[in-house]
């Protein structure tokens, strides 16, 4: 059967020979050719998005996990698998994305053998391998599902709880740790951003922002394929998002102004306006929205808000890891195009993946009307 | 215990030859990069330079820290502290993360950008040469003492002299002295140390003490929340079934 041809899929196509190109750049021209990394600015865009905003989109999957299978929240049961597929996929985008960021990626098992418990990124390596190990296993009984392997669905089911367990302590972990990794540089950051307590705010921001990935996914696999999640859980997903990120804000708050640190806000600069506009989009106007019981239910205000969330946390991950940063020389950076298409690579091999799977294994276990998933939606597709 | 080695830049007694610079090309067998080495910076291929500031000539080379920020991120430990001082690098370990270049609070690890097997690159304090006793290529071949080698605590005795001897001559800092934590390579200048482009805003303890605050809190959240979550998990399953079976009740007296 011929693919219909649509914009959506033209521009995804589009995106992938680009990648394609940058990727053989990468491979024969080496990091120069492809990126416009430098001596003062040695991390970029794939570290920025493809692993700080990967990951941390990915924390929907440990944070609904926790809630259905450690809480027992049952209702929410629905949402588990998708988030879990998320996740599960965002990790080896992650994994895959980081192949082009090492200098040297065939070396990456080295930190299998050579270990360094001092440093962060040797943590940081150790609970993406794990956990990546755990979402394989708790998606593994959708797959036994589909082919009705019931004796090992069975024994799964028993080790479950631990599983789970273990994957939300390594999340807690890793989604902080990636804040620790910029503990080391507090001459280099814009004090805006840094703060002894980033990894707390890596942490609450990921749950945050990753509840409303699995709002974001519901809402693009329900235009896909008809199916989807019953409106009203998503609603208060939303809710629970928002409350989830303003709190990580009322804590910042606190810490910006016992650091003295707040002033740095009240003289408009890049910075400032740049901080600004991370909040605004990823927290205030959603939370204003959202906390509001008439829009939280009308589900093209909770999908629009669910992007800005998701655009206010890449913000804030651009922001941590690239835009506070001003080594002594006054070099800037801004991504090469190369950069750019490959990261726009992974978003669509990702999108790919997971429409393929959840197509052909009961990812999602509910029918849904789909009266009011109709066009006119496209402005959301854009955001990422 | 060996003694600590180290070296003392004086930027009081430079001249701004470059013998330093060649030297140390020499030493560690490096292609030239720039035939006017006043004009060559730090780089893959150049481990020093010789940098003119108004009337003060400066050197850069790497600090070789006390505690090095390099060693303590590195995943793989590909930099070693030598117990003589030296950082060390095997390039055979590293996966070219690059945190090493983003954490240095001296910046002075350099990349191979346009390599397909990219390596870092940095001064290395002759890590061979010392070993066998000799002093580095660079403070052989300079003509007027301002670069020299020996053991730290000796030099930082000079270094005090100096200050207190010529106490016109000199900014009142030695420095390396303590910053995040102290270096193995110290500095004297006439002049405040950032008009010559050294970090002058660093804390005095070493900068991987920041992220161990952080790393030393992991078996806590394992533990805690472990129990926590196992915990809950028991709690809530109790509290559904004990609802399940009230619900069970109710049906059955009705
Ligand atoms: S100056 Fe930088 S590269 Fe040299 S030892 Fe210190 S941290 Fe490592
Ligand atoms: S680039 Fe290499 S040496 Fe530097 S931190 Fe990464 S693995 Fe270690
Ligand atoms: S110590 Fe050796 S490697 Fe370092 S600058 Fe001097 S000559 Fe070069």
């Amino acid at each position: 059967m011929i693919p219909k041809i649509t914009f959506w899929r033209v521009v995804a196509v589009i995106i992938v020979i680009a990648g394609l190109y940058s990727t053989y750049l990468r491979l024969f021209g080496g990091l120069s050719a492809s990126t416009n990394l430098s001596d003062d600015f040695p991390w970029g865009l794939w570290i920025g998005f493809d692993i700080l905003v990967g990951v941390g989109l990915a924390a929907g999957g440990f944070s609904i996990c926790a809630i259905v299978h450690i809480f027992n929240i049952e209702k929410y049961k629905p949402l588990a698998r998708p988030a879990i597929l998320t996740a599960f996929l965002g990790y080896l985008l992650v994994i895959f994305g980081l192949m082009y960021d090492l200098g040297k990626p065939y070396n990456i098992w080295h930190a299998i053998i050579y270990w360094n418990p001092r440093s962060v990124m040797f943590e940081v390596a150790w609970c993406v391998m794990l956990y990546t190990s755990v979402l394989f296993l708790e998606f593994i009984p959708v797959v036994l599902e589909k082919y009705k392997l019931h004796k090992l669905l069975k024994f799964m089911k028993k080790v479950g709880i631990p599983i789970m367990i273990v994957g939300v302590i390594l999340s807690t972990l890793h989604q902080s740790s990636l804040g620790s990794l910029f503990l080391i540089i507090p001459q280099k950051m814009s004090q805006i951003w840094y703060s002894p307590l980033l990894p707390v705010y890596f942490y609450i921001s990921a749950i945050g922002a990753g509840l409303s990935m699995v709002i974001f996914e519901a809402y693009l696999s329900a235009r896909a394929f008809n199916k989807g999640i019953e409106a009203d859980l998503l609603s208060r997903v939303g809710l629970i998002s928002v409350i989830v990120l303003m709190i990580g804000f009322v804590i910042k708050l606190i810490d910006l102004i016992v650091s003295g640190n707040i002033n740095l806000l009240l003289t408009i600069n890049n910075y400032s306006l740049l901080y600004y506009l991370e909040v605004l989009i990823g927290i205030f106007i959603p939370f204003g929205l959202l906390i509001q019981k008439s829009f939280r239910e009308n589900r093209r205000w909770l999908y629009a808000s669910a992007v800005m969330i998701i655009s206010g946390f890449l913000l804030n991950r651009l922001n941590v890891s690239i835009s506070s940063i001003s080594p002594e020389t006054g070099v800037s950076y801004f991504p090469s195009i190369n950069e750019i298409s490959v990261t726009l690579m992974l978003i669509v091999l990702g999108m790919w993946a997971f429409k393929l799977i959840a197509k052909n294994f009961p990812v999602f276990t509910e029918e849904i009307h789909h009266e009011e998933f109709e066009a006119k939606l496209n402005e959301t597709t854009i955001a990422n | 215990m060996l003694k600590q080695k180290a070296i003392l830049f004086d930027a009081t007694l430079c001249v701004g030859c470059g013998e330093c610079y060649s030297a140390c090309k020499e030493a560690n067998h490096l292609p030239e990069t720039n035939s006017d080495f006043l004009k060559d910076h730090l780089g893959a291929n150049t481990y020093t330079v010789v940098e003119q500031y108004e009337d003060v000539y400066s050197r850069k080379l790497c600090m070789h820290c006390v505690d090095p920020t390099c060693v303590s991120v590195c995943p793989v430990a590909a930099f070693t502290k030598t117990e003589l001082g030296a950082v060390i690098y095997d390039e055979d370990k590293c996966l070219g993360c690059r945190y090493c270049m983003q954490a240095c609070p001296h910046h002075i690890p350099r990349y191979e950008w346009s390599k397909v097997n990219p390596r870092v690159r940095k001064c290395i304090m002759c890590y061979d040469r010392i070993k066998n006793g000799d002093q580095t290529a660079c403070a052989e071949a300079c003509p007027a003492e301002a670069t020299i080698f020996g053991d730290r605590d000796e030099l930082i005795e000079i270094a005090k002299q100096r200050l207190a001897e010529n106490p016109d001559n000199y900014y009142q800092h030695i420095y390396g002295l303590e910053e995040a934590g102290g270096t193995n390579v110290l500095v004297l200048s006439p002049v405040p140390f950032d008009k010559l482009g050294f970090a002058t805003n660093l804390p005095k303890e070493p900068l991987p003490t920041y992220t161990a605050k952080a790393l030393e809190k992991i078996p806590g959240v394992v533990a805690g929340g472990g129990a926590f979550l196992a915990a809950m998990y028991w709690l809530t399953k109790r509290k559904n079934k004990i609802a399940e079976e009230e619900k069970q009740s109710n049906i059955t007296k009705e």
